[in-house]
Parts: structure tokens; C-alpha cells; sequence
């Protein structure tokens, strides 16, 4: 039976090897003493250094968190008051809604990107020549602010994804129960429901971190001339020929990456063992 | 805890940064530049043809490509202990976290005229192997700026959104599904073929949609790997909104079209997965 595995296996190891082999030169070239992504020259981590004085890549990259902590914060609680709210719905009314919500996932991220470019120039333009624009002496641009919508529009529909199931899973006589001991509607929310959901709200946070952190698409279409994410100061950079300073870019985010998944891991690694205990504990008989 | 209007503000958030952007769209598209109602922006189309033609062929190759490496890699790593599974799947995800931009820069250093693989090539000697052979001077093999290099992009790139859909769905199957099938008399060739493949056809297709779909509508890819010489809908599409072509209104039908085939060929895809979960049901 094993000897039957070994074909297959180095089938696999075949495309791991495809997968982090361009990821592994980047981090060795990080660390190469010329500008060349192709001849080593020997060992050095200038380009370290000097990608902490890239103003313009820090800024960005300051931009790029509070955007996405910002829209992450918004969408998730956009997103669970949705999902509730889609919740209690009747059926055909929650399944078109749903389906609306769909449509930011499913489309390609440069029509989101676009249509959003197009509302957002329409919506500027209206304002800036009506009263309103006069009266309050401010002329609206696109920047952080057209950013931020965007963020939140395709990050919302992740969040509601990750709570819906969560919802569904739901007794749905226990906040009743709650209210019966007297607990207001707001109490029996907060001790009961919000305790059961936790998790799909969590997960639904992190995803749309983690969507907003890695945009280039639509930030790039809705981002306007004042400011730049990091993912698309990475594309100006990636144009041109010779920018040493992404390996480095590249192999301090892999290192994040890495980091954060593997604590993500092994956190869910314990979560189960401890799970699977007291189960064992519960059913000393299995 | 029934309170459906703590839906309404995203409802309203929904009518006014989706619904609303994409009736603009369709807005743009069936207009001129001084507002009249014109069919211009598609009857102008037809220059565009060959990038609707790249488009489509790219994409599709890839995707098939990330199907034949994607569907025996999920398919051999399910049969793996938990821990191998476990870690298995975390290294797939890993380059799924790191900017998309970063891994293709990886590739232009990898496949340039004097990169790596070719490097390689002449320090084993190969081309002066070939020129000896067939009397030719061949110093490097051109792979940097062609539709190859596009394909690989989107290979590399969308790979893992193909191996997880299916890896997940293969790894849910029932054991004793097969276990039933092996006692009624199946042998390997046989499970895979009438248990395991068709069960697993669901996560087909969503990879085939997360595949697809970024594939058909990049522009990152073909400027940086295609070297700008392959003009796909993607880069069409942002030259007319952001690049020195700017016309909204073409992009907006370009955008439109793309959207419809896009579409159509997924509602067609579901339809015929739809048609083999019931054969596998019955």
C-alpha cells in the first residue's frame, strides 16, 4: 500500500516546489549585496535598510492599515447587524437580499473597481457644482474617504458569509428563554446570542483584514491621485525594472504571513485538544 | 432577537455602492459623451475582438491547467494523515496571503532572457548541447513577455483557490461511502470513478469560478508578464478609465460584455453541475 503512494507523493512535492520556489529566490535575493535579481553578488541587507527609508512605501503602508482596520471595524459591524437583520427575514425577501450581497463576491474585482469609480466621479461631480458644495465651502475629492466605501462595499458580504451559518446554527429558544428570566431585549442579546455568534463574527473580521490588506484591484480604480495603498505603491514599484527593495518587501511579509498563520494553527490545534477533553471528560464511556 | 431592520442600513449601503455603480455602468455604456442614447460603445467593439479572443483562451487554459494539477494534488493530499493534511493545506494558503504582485515580480526575474532558468540552462551546458547538435546559436530560450508567461502567471497566481474547494469537498466525503462501494465490489479506479470524482464535482466548480474569473479580467498579469505586448479586456478596460484612452463609456460596454459572457458561462456550468449532483444523488 505505501510503495503506491510514492508516484503521487512526488507528484506533490513537484508542485510545492513550484509554489515557494519563486518565493524562496525573492527572500535569498533580499539579502544580495548588487541591485541583480539574477547574478548574486554576496550577502548584505542594505536593502533593508533602505526600504525603511522609503518614505513614500511607509506611508503607504500606514495608509494601508488604518484603512483596513478601519473597514474591517465598519464592515463587521455593517455585516452582523445585516446578517441578523437578513435572519429574521422571510425567505424569498432574505434570499433576494442575499443575493445582492452575492454580487460583490462574484464579480470580477475590476468591475467592482470600475462601477465604483463611476458612481463615486458621478456623486463628486453632482456635489461639488450643487448649493450644498457652495454653502459649506468644501469641494469633495476622491481619496481616503472613496477608499474606505469601497473597502467596506466588498468586505461587508465576507462578514455576513461568516455569520449567517452561525445564525442558522442558533437555538432559537434560548434568547426567548432569556427574555422569559427577564433579561430586556438588548441583555438577552448580549448574553446570549452575541456569546453563540462570536466566532463567525471573529473569523468575518479577520477575513476582511486580511481582503482589504491584500486589495490592489479595486483600490487601485478607487483610490484617486492623493493617496496610495501599499498593494499599489507594490504595482508602481513592480514596473519598473530593478527595485531590490521589494525582495526585501516580499520576504518581510512572507515572514508575517507565516507568523500569523501559524499562531492561527496552532491556536486552533489547542482549541480542539481541549475541546476533544472535555468531551472525553463529558462521555467517560467513548 | 427577530429585528429585520437591523438590516436597513446595509440595505441602504447595498442600493447605493452596488446596484447603483452597476446601473451606472449599464447607464455609461448605452451613452455618448454628450449624454445621447447610442450604440456606438458596442458597434466600436469589434476592433477590440482579438482581446476578447486572448482573454478567453488564456483564462480557459489556465484554468484547465489548474484543474489537472489542482484535482490529483487535492485528491492525493486528502489521502494523507491529519497532521500531513493540516500542514499540507497551510502551505497552500500561505503565498495565498502574500500580495499577488510580489509573487509575479518573483516570476519576471525567474523567466527573463538572462534569468534564472535560462542561467541554468546554458551553466548545464544544455545550449551548447542544442547549437552542437542542430549547428544553431541559441543563447537563451525567450519566455519573459508571451502569452505563456500570462498563462503561468495566472497559473501560479490562482492555483490554490482551485486545490482548496476541492481538497475541502474530497475531505468531507463520507468514509463510509467508499467503504460501501468497496464492499459492493468497486475496485480503486472504479471508487474514484463513481463515488469520489462525482462528489467531488461541487468544488470543481467553484475553483473553476475562482479561477476563472480573476484570470479573465487581469490586467496586473499581462503588464508585467505579457510585457504589455498581449492587450487583454483587463488592460482594456483600465485604459479606458485610468490610462490616455480615457472613454468611460467603451470601457463601461467593454465591461458590460465581459460581465454577461462571464456570467452566462457560469449559470451554463452550474446547470450541467447541477445535472451531475442529481446523477450522483440517484
Amino acid at each position: 500500500m505505501k510503495k503506491h503512494y510514492i508516484p503521487s507523493r512526488l507528484f506533490t512535492l513537484l508542485v510545492y516546489i513550484f509554489l515557494y520556489a519563486p518565493i524562496v529566490l525573492l527572500i535569498i535575493f533580499s539579502f544580495n549585496a548588487t541591485k541583480s535579481n539574477r547574478v548574486w553578488g554576496g550577502f548584505s541587507t542594505q536593502w533593508y535598510a533602505e526600504l525603511f527609508h522609503n518614505a513614500r512605501l511607509l506611508g503607504a503602508l500606514r495608509t494601508t492599515i488604518i484603512l483596513s482596520v478601519l473597514a474591517a471595524v465598519i464592515a463587521t459591524l455593517l455585516g452582523t447587524a445585516a446578517a441578523i437583520g437578513f435572519y429574521s427575514m422571510r425567505r424569498r425577501s432574505r434570499s433576494v437580499f442575499l443575493a445582492v450581497n452575492n454580487i460583490p463576491l462574484t464579480n470580477a474585482d475590476i468591475i467592482t473597481g470600475v462601477s465604483m469609480m463611476l458612481l463615486f466621479v458621478f456623486a463628486i461631480g453632482a456635489f461639488n457644482s450643487s448649493f450644498l458644495s457652495d454653502l459649506l465651502g468644501v469641494r469633495w475629492k476622491t481619496g481616503f474617504g472613496t477608499l474606505l466605501i469601497a473597502h467596506i462595499t466588498f468586505n461587508a458580504p465576507y462578514v455576513i458569509l461568516s455569520v449567517m451559518p452561525k445564525l442558522r446554527q442558533l437555538d432559537p429558544n434560548i434568547y426567548e428563554a432569556a427574555q422569559d428570566l427577564g433579561a430586556s431585549g438588548f441583555l438577552a442579546f448580549r448574553k446570549v446570542i452575541l456569546p453563540e455568534i462570536m466566532p463567525g463574527v471573529l473569523n468575518g473580521l479577520i477575513i476582511a483584514f486580511t481582503m482589504s490588506i491584500d486589495d490592489f484591484v479595486i483600490s487601485y480604480f478607487t483610490k484617486g491621485s492623493g493617496v496610495t495603498t501599499l498593494a499599489v505603491e507594490i504595482y508602481t514599484m513592480v514596473k519598473k525594472p530593478v527595485t531590490p527593495e521589494i525582495n526585501a518587501l516580499s520576504t518581510l511579509m512572507f515572514l508575517v504571513v507565516f507568523a500569523l498563520l501559524l499562531t492561527v494553527n496552532i491556536r486552533q490545534a489547542r482549541q480542539e485538544t481541549a475541546s476533544a477533553r472535555r468531551k472525553a471528560k463529558l462521555n467517560p464511556g467513548r | 432577537m427577530k429585528n429585520k431592520w437591523l438590516a436597513a442600513p446595509y440595505v441602504v449601503w447595498m442600493a447605493l455602492f452596488v446596484v447603483a455603480p452597476l446601473i451606472l455602468v449599464v447607464i455609461f455604456a448605452f451613452t455618448d459623451k454628450a449624454g445621447g442614447i447610442t450604440l456606438d460603445n458596442f458597434s466600436n467593439m469589434a476592433t477590440y475582438i482579438p482581446a476578447f479572443q486572448h482573454s478567453f483562451v488564456l483564462a480557459i487554459a489556465a484554468t484547465v491547467i489548474c484543474i489537472l494539477i489542482g484535482y490529483p494534488l487535492a485528491y492525493f493530499l486528502s489521502r494523507e494523515s491529519l497532521m500531513v493534511r493540516k500542514v499540507a493545506m497551510m502551505l497552500i494558503m500561505l503565498p495565498m496571503w502574500m500580495n499577488f504582485l510580489l509573487r509575479t515580480y518573483a516570476w519576471m526575474s525567474i523567466l527573463d532572457d538572462n534569468g534564472l532558468i535560462n542561467q541554468f540552462l546554458a551553466n548545464i551546458g544544455f545550449f551548447n548541447l542544442i547549437n552542437s547538435i542542430f549547428g544553431t546559436n541559441l543563447q537563451y530560450i525567450h519566455m519573459i513577455n508571451t502569452q505563456g508567461a500570462i498563462v503561468l502567471g495566472m497559473v501560479y497566481n490562482f492555483l490554490p483557490f482551485m486545490v482548496l474547494p476541492i481538497f475541502s469537498v474530497i475531505d468531507k466525503i463520507d468514509h463510509r461511502v467508499i467503504e460501501a462501494a468497496q464492499d459492493l465490489g468497486a475496485n480503486g479506479t472504479m471508487v474514484f470513478r463513481k463515488v469520489i470524482f462525482p462528489l467531488s464535482l461541487p468544488g470543481v466548480l467553484s475553483g473553476v469560478t475562482m479561477v476563472f474569473i480573476p484570470s479573465v479580467s487581469t490586467f496586473a498579469l499581462s503588464r508585467l508578464l505579457g510585457g504589455g505586448k498581449t492587450l487583454l479586456l483587463g488592460d482594456l478596460i483600465e485604459m479606458q478609465f485610468l490610462g490616455n484612452a480615457y472613454n468611460p463609456h467603451l470601457g463601461s460596454a467593454i465591461a458590460l460584455v465581459m460581465m454577461v459572457i462571464v456570467l452566462v458561462m457560469m449559470a451554463i456550468m452550474n446547470r450541467f453541475g447541477e445535472g451531475e449532483e442529481g446523477v450522483a444523488v440517484l
